[in-house]
C-alpha cells in the first residue's frame, strides 16, 4: 500500500499535485501495475496524471478532475481551432463543445492507443471539419475482434513516454521545419503541398501500436 | 474482409498526415478511411500523425477562454446537449464500415450505371472540392488510357488490375499523379470492383475514350 502510495505521488507530481492520489478504480489498478513494472516513468509523468484524471471523469464525474483537464486543454484547443481558421467566438463555442464530448466519451479513451493530448486533438479535428468545413468525415471500422481486455500498464506508459518524446522533437526541429509541420495541421498547405520528410522521428508508436494489433490477431486465432 | 497481410500498396505520409489533419477532401478522406479499415499498417501510422497533430495543438501559445468557459461547459454536459457519438461499427461483407456508410449497404446495394466499354460506376455523394466512385470493370477489360490533373487514389476492394506500375489486389491503394499516364487492365476472375477518388477531371487520350469521357463524367 506504502509502495503505491509512492508510485502514485510520484507519477502525479508534475501537472497535477492533488489530482491522483484520491482516485480510485481504474487508474489506481494502472499505477499499481505501472509500480511493478521497469519502465522510466519521469518522461510520461504528466501524461499519465492525464490519464488519471480522464479515468476519474470516466469512472467518478469527477467534476475537479475535469476542471484540471479544462484548465490545460480547453485553452489549447481553441488556439488549434483559431489558427485552423475559425473566429474567436465561433472558437470558443467549438472549445466547449469539444470538452463536453470529452466528458460524454471517456468510456472510449485507450491509453495504449492514445495520449489524452492526442485524443483530444482528433476530437477537435473532428468538430472542425463538421463545424468549418461542413463535411462528413468517414472514420475506419473498428478493429473486428470487439472491446479488449483492459488496457495493459506497461504497454500505456510506453505509449505516453513516447508521445512525450515526439512533442519534445517537435519542439527542437528547426523553426522552419516545425512552422511547415505546423502549418499542415492548421490547414494552409494543401495535400499535394505537404512534404512527406517531416523531419520527426516517426515509427516508434507505429511500431508499438502495430506490435499491439499484430498480438490482437493472434490472440483471435 | 480479404487476407490483410497481402496488402502491398499503402498510403502515402501525406495523405496519413492530410487525414490526420483533417485538411483532406471529403472523397479523399472516404479512401483513407476505407484503406485503414483493410491495413493494420497503415492504422498504426495514422495513430502517429494523429499524435503529431496532438503534440502541434500542445505547442501552440494558449488562447483564454470565456471567463464562465467552465461552467458554460459542465451546463452543456448536464443539460446533454452534445451527443455521444454512435460507437463505429464493424461492417460485414466486402465493404468496410465508412464505404458502407455512403453507398447504404454493401456491394449488393450499389446502383451499377453503364458507361461504356463494359465498366459501370456509382458517383458517391461528397463535398465538391473531390469526386468519388465506386466502379466495376469486368475481368479482362482495360480502361481506357488516361492521364491525370491532379491527385487520383484507387483503391481496390475485389479482384485485381495490372497497369504500366505493377499489380494491385484487393486492399492496395494506387496513389496516381500529375506525370503519370496508365491503362490499367483488370485480371480475368472476379470482376474489379475500385474506390477511386480524384481532385480534377480525368482526362483520356484519342477521341472514343475522350468521348467516353464526357458520357462517363469521368
Ligand atoms: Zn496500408
Amino acid at each position: 500500500m506504502n509502495d503505491m502510495l509512492t508510485d502514485t505521488n510520484a507519477l502525479a507530481n508534475a501537472d497535477a499535485p492533488s489530482a491522483v492520489t484520491s482516485y480510485d478504480g481504474a487508474a489506481a489498478q494502472l499505477f499499481r501495475k505501472v509500480g511493478k513494472q521497469k519502465v522510466t516513468a519521469e518522461v510520461a509523468t504528466k501524461r499519465m496524471a492525464w490519464v488519471a484524471e480522464l479515468y476519474a471523469v470516466r469512472d467518478n464525474k469527477d467534476r475537479a478532475a475535469f476542471a484540471e483537464l479544462f484548465g490545460h486543454f480547453a485553452p489549447r484547443v481553441k488556439s488549434f481551432l483559431m489558427k485552423s481558421g475559425a473566429s474567436p467566438d465561433l472558437a470558443e463555442e467549438c472549445t466547449q463543445e469539444v470538452m463536453a464530448t470529452l466528458w460524454n466519451k471517456a468510456h472510449l479513451f485507450d491509453p495504449t492507443k492514445a495520449s489524452v493530448s492526442t485524443w483530444i486533438f482528433t476530437i477537435a479535428r473532428n468538430r472542425k471539419i463538421d463545424l468549418l468545413r461542413k463535411q462528413r468525415r468517414p472514420e475506419p471500422e473498428d478493429l473486428p475482434w470487439g472491446p479488449e481486455a483492459e488496457p495493459e500498464a506497461a504497454d500505456a506508459m510506453g505509449l505516453q513516454q513516447e508521445t512525450e518524446q515526439l512533442g519534445r522533437a517537435l519542439a527542437t526541429l528547426p523553426e522552419e521545419q516545425r512552422r511547415l509541420i505546423e502549418r499542415a495541421y492548421f490547414g494552409e498547405l494543401s495535400h499535394s503541398e505537404i512534404a512527406a520528410e517531416t523531419g520527426l522521428p516517426l515509427g516508434t508508436i507505429k511500431s508499438r501500436i502495430r506490435l499491439a494489433l499484430d498480438r490482437l490477431r493472434h490472440a483471435m486465432k | 474482409m480479404t487476407e490483410m497481410s497481402k496488402i502491398k500498396h499503402h498510403l502515402t505520409g501525406p495523405l496519413l498526415m492530410g487525414y490526420a489533419a483533417g485538411t483532406l477532401p471529403e472523397a479523399f478522406n472516404l479512401v483513407v478511411a476505407t484503406h485503414i479499415s483493410m491495413c493494420d499498417s497503415c492504422r498504426a501510422a495514422l495513430a502517429e500523425y494523429d499524435a503529431v497533430g496532438g503534440e502541434v495543438m500542445m505547442s501552440g501559445a494558449p488562447v483564454a477562454v470565456a471567463e464562465d468557459a467552465l461552467n458554460a461547459t459542465l451546463a452543456l454536459i448536464d443539460r446533454g446537449v452534445v451527443e455521444e457519438a454512435p460507437a463505429k461499427k464493424t461492417a460485414g461483407g466486402i465493404f468496410p464500415a465508412p464505404l458502407q456508410s455512403y453507398v447504404n449497404g454493401d456491394l449488393e446495394s450499389v446502383k451499377w450505371r453503364k458507361v461504356g466499354g463494359g465498366v459501370s460506376q456509382m458517383i458517391l455523394k461528397t463535398s465538391d472540392e473531390a469526386s468519388v466512385r465506386l466502379l466495376r470493370i469486368p475481368a479482362g477489360t482495360a480502361v481506357p488510357d488516361h492521364g491525370h490533373h491532379g491527385t487520383e487514389l484507387t483503391l481496390v476492394l475485389q479482384g485485381a488490375f495490372v497497369d504500366e506500375s505493377d499489380r494491385f489486389a484487393a486492399g492496395d491503394v494506387e496513389v496516381a499523379n500529375e506525370d503519370m499516364n496508365h491503362t490499367p487492365v483488370a485480371e480475368a476472375g472476379l470482376d474489379c470492383i475500385c474506390l477511386a477518388a480524384t481532385d480534377a477531371p480525368l482526362r483520356f487520350n484519342g477521341l472514343m475514350p475522350r468521348l467516353a469521357q464526357k458520357f462517363m463524367n469521368i
